[in-house]
């Protein structure tokens, strides 16, 4: 049963094609990983995905539904949602707040009691703030959880927002670059935490380039190259595939195999 | 910090200053030069929602403030309300004005939105100044009194009006407060809040950003209707100044002077504003220059404004 179609999809700036036509879906539950060296068009496809960016051409349907060119707040009501890559926590809020305001689809919007402090207000907050403290200590971040969340390592951040991606209930998780600029230890928890949720029924599609990460989590691969969709399927026999090795790992191919297989 | 919650804290200080300032005050011009603080910091407090929660600019909020003046001005002649209801109606055309004009232009970002905004404020103090046989013009117009102290006359109380506007603006000060500060981690307030450090980000986990955007400069534009009114009431004159850009450019500088996502920040900016002014008055010709250069050092010393940055090195020094 796929929850995620992409379908030919692309987009052009100004004349410059930054993505051709890429398809590829995500299975219920699963773990789908895209890969590819610098500027290969990872990103800029996730911000298509999550409606960030308005495609030139092709499909997104997430459960069946169309979902191309929907806003992202949306999407988060339809059961998608997103880290970034450069770190987007609101940093003028404690680690708490950020995980309570993910709960905004939950909470709805009721700005007169919230205004006036009314009891319905208040039984929202707490029951908001029950929900983030499950997350923080899910993702490990439940001590401090009311320190500003600016006082947070650079993976204690990576973390919180998915702790806060977590809180809209999603579906569908899409994760830009989480391990990137984490140390060794970091990454191997990340890898753990990514496992886990993926256990509790969340699809999560992966944006990576720490290549043992996706080789170990992933149940299936697919290689971006300059905008293009090069190969995909098991990480194992991408990792083997001479078109991968070429565009990909370049000169450094037997490292990257060894790298691969570790 | 243990025990108080900020919001329980900065309560009881407001609630402490107003209830106590007076001890202090030598003679009833003090007592004005108080309740102009609080109706200041009134509207300042709606700045911190906009600018300081919501993380948007306004430099026409002094167009509000003038409809809550002149609603108090035109209500009682034309419409024959009381009072109190005029305040209540200045209210709800301010709203329904920032929710007609804040559609469009909250989509604007940064200086473009400064610039909206200007001209909505300029637009607002161009059509009080120009529509001189309904306002006035620039010779402004009288306003009728509120009627409490003639109320309190019939049961033998005795007060003078800056005496009875301090005590006023002190409860309205403390009202506005209380909500605002019920806002700040409140569900609403947290989407608001959101908005300030990044509108993707809050995007993707489903908060509409216009409407949350709309509700920030809405809920701002009663508050600074509200301090409007006040000042028509108290001063019982308005003119179109109370709506003119100097106005607004002053209520956006008490909000970043005092620390702009602070509520308690928004009293101690229009403090300053307000009160020193009449301090430096003892420099006489350097008045001018010494306030610029304090508002200059406060920004270049404790950017995030004098309530939050003392803040910060007040928690640093104790652990």
């Amino acid at each position: 049963m796929t929850i995620l179609e992409v379908e030919g999809l692309g987009i052009d700036f100004g004349g410059l094609t930054a993505v051709g036509k890429v398809s590829f879906s995500v299975d219920r539950g699963k773990i789908v990983s895209v890969i590819g060296p610098n500027g290969a068009g990872k990103t800029t496809l996730f911000n298509m995905i999550s409606g960030i960016y308005l495609p030139t051409r092709g499909c997104v349907r997430l459960e069946g539904r169309d979902i191309t060119g929907v806003a992202s707040h949306k999407l988060a009501a339809m059961g998608m949602s997103r880290t970034f890559q450069n770190l987007m926590v609101f940093q003028q809020m404690t680690v708490l707040q950020n995980v309570m305001a993910g709960r905004h689809l939950t909470e709805g919007v009721h700005v007169l009691p919230d205004l006036l402090g009314l009891p319905g207000s208040r039984r929202r907050n707490r029951e908001s703030e029950r929900e983030a403290q499950r997350l923080l200590e899910l993702v490990g971040l439940a001590r401090g959880a009311r320190r500003e969340a600016s006082e947070l390592s650079y993976g204690g951040l990576k973390r919180l927002e998915i702790a806060r991606a977590l809180a809209t209930q999603p579906k569908l998780l899409l994760l830009d670059e989480p391990a990137a600029g984490c140390n060794a230890v970091e990454t191997q928890e990340i890898d753990k935490l990514i496992s886990d949720i993926a256990e509790t029924g969340v699809s999560i599609l992966l944006v990576e380039h720490d290549m043992k990460l996706v080789m170990k989590i992933s149940g299936h691969v697919v290689v971006m190259d300059q905008g293009e969709k090069i190969s995909e399927g098991r990480p194992e026999v991408v990792a083997h595939d001479p078109r991968v090795i070429e565009a990909y790992l370049g000169t450094e191919a037997e490292g990257a195999k060894t790298h691969a297989s570790g | 910090m243990s025990g108080l919650s900020v919001r329980t804290a900065t309560l009881l200080a407001l609630a402490l200053i107003v209830v106590l300032a007076p001890v202090l005050f030598p003679s009833s011009f003090y007592y004005r030069v108080g309740a102009l603080i609080f109706v200041n910091g009134l509207a300042t407090m709606g700045l911190v929602i906009l600018v300081g929660y919501a993380g948007q600019v306004s430099l026409g909020h002094a167009g509000f403030v003038g409809i809550g003046a002149y609603a108090c001005a035109l209500g009682p002649v034309y419409l024959g309300l009381p009072q109190i209801l005029c305040v209540v109606l200045g209210a709800a055309i301010s709203a329904l004005l920032a929710f007609l004009v804040g559609r469009p232009i909250l989509k604007l970002k940064a200086h473009y939105l400064a610039v909206a905004t200007l001209g909505l404020g300029i637009l607002i103090y161009m059509v009080i100044y120009n529509e001189g046989w309904l306002t006035g013009g620039p010779d402004g117009m009288d306003v009728q009194p509120l009627g409490v102290r003639e109320l309190l006359k019939d049961y033998g109380i005795k007060v003078g009006s800056s005496e009875l506007w301090y005590w006023i603006s002190g409860v309205v000060l403390l009202v506005g407060a209380f909500v605002a500060l019920n806002l700040h981690n409140s569900p609403a307030g947290r989407a608001l809040r959101s908005l300030h450090d990044s509108e993707v980000a809050a995007s993707t986990i489903g908060i509409d950003v216009a409407r949350m955007k709309l509700t920030a400069f809405v809920i701002s534009s009663v508050y600074a209707s509200v301090a409007g009114s006040q000042v028509a009431l108290m001063n019982r004159f308005v003119t179109p100044d109370v709506a003119g850009f100097i106005h607004s450019v002053e209520l956006l500088t008490m909000a970043v002077l005092g620390g702009a996502a602070s509520v308690m920040g928004a009293v101690v900016g229009a403090t300053i504003l307000t009160a020193l002014p009449q301090v430096l008055t003892v420099f006489e010709d350097f008045e001018h220059v010494l306030l610029g250069l304090i508002m200059m050092l406060v920004m270049i010393f404790l950017r995030e404004g004098l309530v939050p940055s003392l803040a910060r090195r007040m928690r640093r020094s104790v652990s």
